[in-house]
């Protein structure tokens, strides 16, 4: 990539991103006028006097707009995630639950699902629990990595993490059998979705999500210098383990936030980072905040299309990030390496 | 100036002692190639150097004890340019270049004016201006090595390690290597420790040779006392003829003796 073109792509990003929270906030049983929901908006945030009805007001403030913010949160946070893991692990297929977080965080959703019958999908404990239950699973890899001794490299940390998947996986199919009952709620929040109660899953993952953004962006440099290999980076006089460790902590309690209020969303956090490879190419400095705003429109659109195709039912989001992400994926992948 | 300066370097990898006591002293300026045959302790000697693995003895950097000094100061003095780098594809020879900045920058640093400067110098010296918005996996083998050499010299390192620099390359290519290390050692005053397999070529381009088998020292000094037939039979299994081509050094010629 030339180096000025670079610029056109963030602007282009940000397009694509206002693109979707639009659309996300348009969409719906109810119409409501683009200029109007952008007025009210900023009306909102600025304390003014919104020009929609009360009713209308209600439906952009308190249904439609928490929504598209939160898809936006959970899809830049996966898809950041997963460019880090890439990163850091130097493994195109690592994705954010490649340590365990997707296995702890169901075997924590399980549990409260089949422990705390009644607390269900909309209560409080089942989000705290997963992420717990993430959080643990990844300590618990990384702990186990470790202990195979630095030398072994981040492939010791991947094979920690599927052991340690693995093992929660059976927990976890373990407590569902003994709850049969529990069985489809569990698998309805496997699937993952992003229903919303006003803003209080947004304040959820807000926090986690910022900061874990900064925390990557910041190291989007080292992550280039990563690339080249443990030993290499460690002659340009970069202390790889510690790099290792931040990056991995940030992308993972993001994840894990994320996890706990939109269950497991596949695929966004390894098809968004490789499709931005594919076009930009593989720097870090621009992979990573290209990661995170397509990131957030790709779920916001995804969203739309969850809850449009079989209106009034809802499609789980998982299934369409796969299904309308995997053909997508696969024309980029054709078109570039005639190309390359 | 002393560059380097080994005293009693010992490496044990997975309890087998890799390199054995090694002393020696490299000169500011110098080339020295290290010759030996396969597992003798050359690589083992560079990374050792760079810092890359534990070892017992002392080693001296421009009269600094190197492990008393930081991983990013010790780098700001030595590049490494390893037998086999791990190419990242899919960025461009310009990212990689400025990759070698990284030890002249903090922690969460960007690259200011001086170090884009450096890495322009470095694709410039390395003839690849044409190459400098290419992706790495677009390269031939020889343009990859003069990438890498392109990241070493862009580190502004005094002391430039290369682990057989010219193993993949043709002939034509290995002498332009070698040559363009010779220039810039000239030109930027490098000293130059180098492990390499082509003993004609280590006799033509260092000052000093030493040959290493078994992780120790077994000799040592300028091309002819060091490339003699019984010293290369003896530590390499090897029937050679070592002939005295005037002007241009010793040729090291493997032999097919009739059974």
């Amino acid at each position: 990539m030339r180096r000025g073109e670079g610029r056109i792509w963030l602007p282009l990003a940000f397009v694509f991103l206002a693109a979707a929270m639009l659309t996300g906030v348009l969409v719906g049983p109810v119409h409501l006028g683009a200029v109007s929901v952008v007025h009210a908006t900023f009306a909102h945030v600025f304390g003014l006097h919104s020009p929609l009805s009360g009713a209308d007001d209600a439906i952009l403030w308190e249904l439609r707009l928490p929504r598209v913010i939160l898809g936006a949160l959970v899809g830049g946070t996966l898809a950041a995630a997963g460019a880090s893991y890439q990163g850091v692990f130097r493994n195109p297929l690592a994705d954010p639950y490649l340590l365990g977080a997707a296995a702890g965080a169901g075997l924590g959703a399980t549990v409260v699902v089949a422990y705390a019958p009644g607390s269900g999908l909309t209560g409080d404990l089942l989000p705290v629990s997963a992420f717990i239950g993430a959080a643990v699973a990844v300590v618990l890899a990384y702990a186990l990595g470790r202990s195979a001794g630095a030398a072994a490299g981040p492939a010791a940390l991947v094979l920690a993490g599927v052991t340690i998947a693995s093992f929660l996986t059976a927990l976890e199919t373990f407590v569902q059998q003994q709850h049969v009952d529990t069985v489809q709620e569990v698998y309805s929040w496997l699937l993952g979705r992003l229903a919303t109660t006003g803003w209080r899953e947004v304040g959820i993952v807000l926090p986690y999500a910022v900061v874990a953004w900064v925390i990557i962006l910041m190291h989007r440099r080292l992550l280039d210098v990563l690339a080249v290999g443990d030993e290499e980076a460690a002659s340009l006089g970069v202390n790889v383990a510690r790099v290792r460790l931040f990056v991995v902590v940030a992308a993972t309690i993001a994840t894990a936030a994320a996890v706990a209020v939109a269950g497991l969303i596949a695929f966004v956090g390894i098809i968004v980072p490789h499709t931005i490879r594919l076009l930009v190419g593989g720097s870090y400095r621009l992979l990573l905040p290209l990661s995170v705003i397509v990131g957030a429109g790709f779920l916001v659109f995804a969203d739309v299309i969850a809850r449009t195709v079989l209106a009034p039912q809802e499609l789980p989001i998982g299934v369409v990030t796969a299904f309308f992400g995997a053909p997508f994926f696969a024309v980029v992948l054709r078109t570039t390496r005639r190309t390359a | 100036m002393t560059a380097l300066a080994l005293d009693r370097v010992s490496v044990s990898l997975g309890g087998a002692v890799v390199l054995d006591a090694l002393s020696y002293e490299v000169e500011a300026g110098e080339w020295v190639a290290l010759i030996g045959p396969n597992g003798a302790g050359k690589t083992t000697a560079l990374r050792a150097v760079a810092g890359l693995v534990p070892y017992g003895g002392r080693l001296r950097v421009f009269e600094h004890d190197a492990g008393a000094i930081a991983r990013k100061a010790l780098a700001r003095q030595v590049a490494l340019v390893p037998q086999v780098p791990l190419i990242p594809g899919d960025i461009t020879v310009r990212e990689y270049v400025l990759l070698g900045r990284t030890p002249h920058l903090g922690y969460f640093g960007t690259e200011g004016r001086a170090d884009q400067r450096a890495a322009d110098a470095a694709i410039e010296q390395l003839d690849l201006v044409p190459f400098s918005h290419r992706r790495l996996d677009t390269l031939s083998g020889g343009e990859r090595q003069r990438a890498t050499l392109a990241r070493a010299l862009a580190q502004d390192a005094s002391l430039l390690l290369l682990d057989e620099p010219t193993a993949a390359l043709d002939m034509g290519r290995q002498q332009q290597v070698l040559e363009i290390v010779d220039r810039l050692r000239g030109s930027r005053g490098l000293t130059v420790v180098s492990t390499m397999h082509d003993l004609t070529l280590a006799g033509q381009y260092a000052d000093r040779l030493l040959l290493l088998d078994g992780g120790r020292l077994v000799a040592a000094g300028v091309a002819d006392e060091v490339l003699t037939r019984p010293l290369i039979t003896e530590h390499y299994g090897a029937e050679v003829e070592v002939v005295d081509a005037p002007g241009s050094g010793f040729v090291v010629v493997p032999v097919r003796r009739p059974r």
